[in-house]
Parts: structure tokens; C-alpha cells; sequence
């Protein structure tokens, strides 16, 4: 059970992606077909955040510990350690508190893929609009018939 | 090499970086260039660069080995680093000489294709694309790879979709390309996310290296692997996964089509073999299993599936759309025999089916320019209409069907050795089998084009109208390189082998047979 509540990020990240792919074949209407994949790529951009995510870690975001020690809010300056690297040695040796930060690096990656996926989302809409400029449907089934009759009719002038 | 020390010395540090920062530059630049002139020149221009640096990168990895870029001066594991070695070298020679051979083409080809108004623009997104490619080849970064698949996928649905002005149906074909294309990229980068979660590390070599230490056991690097190669295999077009090649073939602008047909599969190709050889290796056994048996059984079902399929369109451009995807399973059927010499058969046919389905292609555009046809029915009389244009499309149709002095049987009989030392004798005769089907395809067209008479129109017979020079010199081009391979194949062979050594180094050959 609490494996199960420990890795529910996945769980959640799982039905996101199954419900999008879901979405992208069944749906026979292409802006429904298009929020699919959308859904689909926003579960990709959960799973690389929890796979930053430290468990107890803090943002990486760089703090002045001098700055801190004038406020009297700490006691001892505080150093930000990498999950990777031995905390328990870290205390003992320099007497200072020890915080662990998340690792940013999936995060910087992950807003690469969001704008990826910005892109290609913009692209399919325009597409959506042309075709429906074209064939005056967004309905696949629609689509399909018209572009049967128009095989028939043969392609060329 | 002589030629090296000619050549200015900021060529030789910074050709890896010019052959994707120039056609990007480029790329955006053509945004605000209004004239078609202006902007094909500078497309020219640009991809001439691109062809000249990969070729003094092919020539140093010849004299140096493997060549190492750091991009902005960060320190490999932690900065990306751009790798020229055997393996990308060839590729990236190809991909920029195809854009170069497609360039010639081009003008009036687009002039007769794309809008005025989109001329400009639609040059801007072959340069993106063509960045996107090579960048998805040089770099020796796993997650910068994904980055360069999608420019180059993103750019690439543009290009088929400006083929809606000569048939309405490119922006449907577009648009399942996007869905499927999107589908596929992130795939991968799920695979990339399950590696990175395992090993901590985006840089290939330090990643491969990270693998091997894990000793084969990591359940997670095995998730990543399959998502890999399902991302991939939606890209390359892997047999069950092709279902937006034809409709992406049939309808792009020519121009697209056989810039797309001859480079885009070939990158994906490549990028598998990258993954499963270099950063994963035969020493993991699911990697094994699936080449060798997942893989082979897609690849042949594909080689018979897609050849019978081919047989039955009524467009040649699907016709050779669907060859394509009995092509790409050749490929893989060398990949997943997992020996020295399957490999070097199946980089030798990456090289020769991107000459000779170019040449295809070049052919059936130039007849869609002159009488705007692509049915097999309109091919009546070709011979007679378009006599140098049927005949560059005859030597590289039986290139693709493997007759003797061709590229294609050079690659067909390696492959069939290839088969024949792993013990695989059915693979030879799959091999046989698929090639009379592209007989089959193939013949019917040429039947159509030299034994039936031209059409009449109005009651007038159609002249003779051949395809401007322009055009024919591309196809020309391809279609003798595809003979000068039949007839001496080693430098090809020779290039080939260096990849496939560079894949399976020597303590691996063996390994899961």
C-alpha cells in the first residue's frame, strides 16, 4: 500500500498517458484527435518533472548563507548538497545544515519538450483550420468520403 | 590526406558546428527575404557549405578516427558534445549531397508546385528541416537528438502540407503525419527519460558507458530501449509502424518527396543503430532478443507485406512509397542479424536505396512537371514522350529490383551472403522472393511506359516534351551513380565496413548468435 502512495506520480502519469493515446485513435475529429496528443505529451512533461523531484528536496535555487546570518535566521550557514552526494559526512565535517535540492536538469529539459509540443500543437491548428477551409469538415469520416469521391473522379485536370 | 592541410584551419575546428548552425541561421533568415530568387540561392548556397563540411569531416574521420566537438566550450558529460565518427560521417555526406542533387531540381519544380507567396518560406522550412536532420545525425547528445527529430519532423509536416496546392489531400496526409510523427517523438522521449532516470547522465558515450557497468540487469534501461525503438520505428517506418509514409509520399510537393524519401528514414535508421549498438550493446540480452527476433520478423513481414502491397496501387508515387517501406525492411533485416557482415549489408543499402529511390522520384516528379500525371495508367507512351526521363527511371527501377551492375544488387547480394553466413537460408529466399515482387511493380510501370502508345488528346497524339535540363541532370546523376556502384561498389562496401566495425567492436562479434 504504501508503495503504491509513494509512486502515485506514475500512476497518475500512466493514466494520463493511456487516456491521451486513447483520445488520438479513437476520436474521429481531428481538434479532439489533436487534444489527445497534447494530453499525451503533457503526461511525458510530469513524468520528466518527477523524475527530477528528490524526495525532501528544496528548489535549487542558490541561497547567500552569509546573508542569512545577519538575519539571525540560521545558525549555522546552510549548504545545498545533491542527493548523490554523502550528507551525513557533510554535517559532521563543516558543522553546517545540509539541504538537499531537486535536480534541475529534467525541469530545464522538460521546457525544451513543452515547446516542442507548443509547436506542434500551433501546426496541427492551422492544419485543422486549412482542411477545414478545404472540405468545409473537421470530421474524419467526412473527410474520408469526400476524398473517395475524388478518387474516383481521378486526381488530374 | 594532402587535401586536409589545403583547407582553412577554422574548417577543420568548426565544420561540425557550421553544418547545423548555418541552414538554422538560414532558415529563420528566409522568413523576411520576399523573393524566390534570393532565397533559392542562399538555400543553395548554404547546403553547398554543409556538403563541403561534411566532406572534409568524412576525410578527417578517415585520417583521425572519431571527431569530438564541444558545443560552446563545455566539457563533454556535462556540455553537448558533436561526434563525427564512421558511422555519422557517411550519413551526414549523404543527407547534405541529397539536399544539394534535390536543390538543382528545385526551382522549377516549386515554381510549379507551391504558391509565389510561400516560395520563400517553403525554402525556409527545407533548411530547418535539413538542420533538424543533421543535427539529429552529429550530435552526441541523447536528449539534443530529440530536439533535432522534431525541428526536422515539425518543418517536414509544413513541407508536405504546401503540397495542398497540387492535390487537397496533402494537408490530410500532413496531418496524420503530425499525429503519428508527435506519437512517435515522444516515445522517445519517454526511452531518453527512463535512460536519463537510470544512468543521471544525457551524453551518449557516458551513458554507454554508465550501461555497461550496470551489468545488462537494469529493468529501467530495458523500459527505455522499447520505447526507443518504437519511437524510432514510427520515424523510420519499421513495418506495422509505416501507416504515414504513402499518404506523406504520395501527396508532398516533389521537391519534399524525394528529399524526405532518399534522407528523412535514412536519419531515423541511422539513429537506431546509434542507440542499439553504441549506447546499448549486444552484451544486454534483451537488446538481442528483440533485434534478432522482434526486429527480423517485422522486417521480413514488411520486405513481403509492403512489396505485395506496392503491387496493388494505382499511384506510382505510392507504388514507390510503399516499395520504401519493403526497403526500410532490408535494412532491418541486416541489422538483426547482428553479425559483421549483416550490418555492413545493411549500411551499404541505407546508402544505395537513398540514390536510388531519390532517382525515382526525381523521375516522377519531372513527368508530373511536363504532363501532370502520377497515375500508372497516364505512363502510357513515356518512353516516346519523355525518352531521357524514362530512361533514368528505368536504371534506377532496376537498381531497386537488384538486377547485376546496379547499387541494388550490390547491396541485395550482401545481404543475401550476410544471411546465408548466419544461417538464415529462408532469409535468402525472402530476400528472392521480395525482389520479384519489385519486379512485379516496377515492370508494370515500365510495360505501361515502353509497350502502350502515347495517349491522344482531342483526337491529337501528345509530342514529345521532355523534361527541362535542369531536371535531368539530378536524375542523371543518381541514376549513373547507381551504375558506377553496380560496377565498383568497394568504396561504398569499404565505408560500410567501417561502420559496422565501429558497432560491433571486436570482443562483441558473436554475441547472440
Amino acid at each position: 500500500m504504501t508503495d503504491l502512495f509513494s509512486s502515485f506520480n506514475y500512476g497518475v502519469i500512466i493514466i494520463l498517458m493511456m487516456l491521451g493515446l486513447y483520445v488520438v485513435f479513437a476520436a474521429r475529429n481531428l481538434i479532439k484527435r489533436l487534444v489527445g496528443l497534447s494530453v499525451f505529451q503533457t503526461s511525458v512533461f510530469l513524468f520528466y518533472i518527477s523524475l527530477g523531484k528528490v524526495s525532501g528536496g528544496q528548489p535549487p535555487i542558490l541561497v547567500d548563507s552569509r546573508g542569512l546570518e545577519k538575519t539571525d535566521h540560521a545558525a549555522s550557514p546552510i549548504v545545498q548538497v545533491a542527493a548523490s552526494d554523502d550528507i551525513a559526512a557533510i554535517h559532521s565535517l563543516h558543522h553546517v545544515e545540509a539541504v538537499l535540492y531537486s535536480n534541475p536538469l529534467p525541469h530545464v529539459l522538460i521546457l525544451t519538450a513543452i515547446v516542442v509540443g507548443v509547436a506542434t500543437l500551433a501546426i496541427g491548428l492551422a492544419l485543422t483550420v486549412r482542411i477545414r477551409e478545404v472540405y468545409g469538415s473537421i470530421e474524419e469520416d467526412v473527410i474520408d468520403r469526400l476524398d473517395y469521391q475524388y478518387n474516383l473522379e481521378g486526381a488530374g485536370e | 590526406m594532402d587535401i586536409l592541410s589545403l583547407l582553412p584551419p577554422w574548417l577543420l575546428t568548426h565544420g561540425v558546428a557550421l553544418l547545423v548552425v548555418l541552414p538554422l541561421l538560414a532558415g529563420a533568415a528566409m522568413a523576411v527575404i520576399p523573393r524566390e530568387r534570393i532565397a533559392w540561392t542562399i538555400t543553395f548556397m548554404v547546403m553547398l557549405i554543409c556538403m563541403l563540411c561534411a566532406l572534409t569531416l568524412a576525410l578527417q574521420v578517415i585520417d583521425q578516427g572519431r571527431l569530438s566537438y564541444k558545443m560552446g566550450g563545455w566539457e563533454p558529460p556535462y556540455g553537448i558534445e558533436y561526434v563525427v565518427d564512421a558511422l555519422s560521417a557517411p550519413v551526414l555526406l549523404l543527407i547534405s549531397a541529397m539536399a544539394v542533387i534535390c536543390l538543382f531540381y528545385a526551382s522549377p519544380s516549386v515554381k510549379a508546385e507551391v504558391e509565389p507567396k510561400k516560395r520563400a518560406a517553403f525554402y525556409g522550412a527545407f533548411l530547418i528541416c535539413a538542420a533538424g536532420l543533421l543535427g539529429m545525425v552529429v550530435t552526441g547528445d541523447a536528449f539534443n537528438v530529440f530536439v533535432f527529430l522534431e525541428v526536422s519532423s515539425i518543418s517536414t509536416y509544413v513541407l508536405v502540407a504546401m503540397g495542398h496546392s497540387r492535390d487537397r489531400r496533402a494537408l490530410r496526409a500532413a496531418y496524420d503525419y503530425l499525429i503519428l510523427g508527435s506519437i512517435g517523438a515522444t516515445f522517445f522521449v519517454i526511452g531518453i527519460g527512463f535512460l536519463y532516470m537510470e544512468t543521471g547522465t544525457l551524453n551518449m558515450a557516458d551513458m554507454s558507458n554508465i550501461l555497461d557497468g550496470l551489468d545488462g540487469g537494469s529493468r529501467v534501461a530495458q523500459v527505455g530501449f522499447a520505447f526507443i525503438v518504437i519511437g524510432l520505428g514510427l520515424k523510420l517506418a519499421m513495418f506495422p509502424l509505416h501507416m504515414w509514409l504513402p499518404g506523406a509520399y504520395a501527396h508532398a510537393p516533389s521537391f519534399v518527396t524525394i528529399f524526405l524519401a532518399s534522407t528523412a528514414t535514412k536519419a531515423a535508421l541511422y539513429l537506431l543503430l546509434r542507440f542499439a549498438f553504441t549506447i546499448f550493446d549486444l552484451s544486454f540480452d534483451y537488446v538481442v532478443t528483440i533485434l534478432s527476433q522482434f526486429v527480423l520478423v517485422l522486417a521480413v513481414v514488411g520486405m513481403v507485406f509492403a512489396s505485395i502491397q506496392a503491387i496493388f496501387q494505382t499511384d506510382v508515387r505510392r507504388v514507390l512509397a510503399f516499395s520504401s517501406i519493403a526497403q526500410v525492411g532490408y535494412i532491418l533485416l541486416g541489422l538483426s542479424f547482428l553479425t559483421l557482415s549483416g550490418l555492413t549489408a545493411s549500411y551499404v543499402h541505407l546508402i544505395n536505396h537513398a540514390f536510388i529511390k531519390g532517382g525515382l522520384f526525381l523521375a516522377v516528379g519531372a513527368m508530373w512537371y511536363r504532363f501532370g500525371i502520377t497515375r500508372v495508367a497516364d505512363f502510357r507512351g513515356l518512353s516516346k514522350t519523355m525518352p531521357w526521363t524514362m530512361s533514368a527511371f528505368t536504371i534506377s527501377g532496376l537498381s531497386l529490383i537488384g538486377v547485376p551492375l546496379t547499387a541494388g544488387f550490390v547491396s541485395k547480394l550482401q545481404l543475401a551472403t550476410a544471411a546465408w553466413e548466419r544461417g538464415y537460408g529462408w532469409a535468402v529466399g525472402v530476400i528472392l522472393f521480395s525482389s520479384i515482387l519489385a519486379l512485379v511493380y516496377i515492370g508494370r510501370i515500365l510495360r505501361v511506359a515502353y509497350f502502350e502508345t502515347p495517349p491522344q488528346i482531342n483526337g491529337v497524339e501528345v509530342l514529345k516534351n521532355e523534361a527541362p535540363l535542369i531536371m535531368l541532370i539530378p536524375m542523371w546523376i543518381l541514376a549513373i551513380l547507381s551504375i558506377v556502384i553496380g560496377i565498383n561498389a568497394g568504396w561504398v562496401v569499404d565505408a560500410a565496413g567501417r561502420a559496422a566495425e565501429l558497432l560491433i567492436p571486436t570482443q562483441m562479434i558473436g554475441r547472440g548468435l
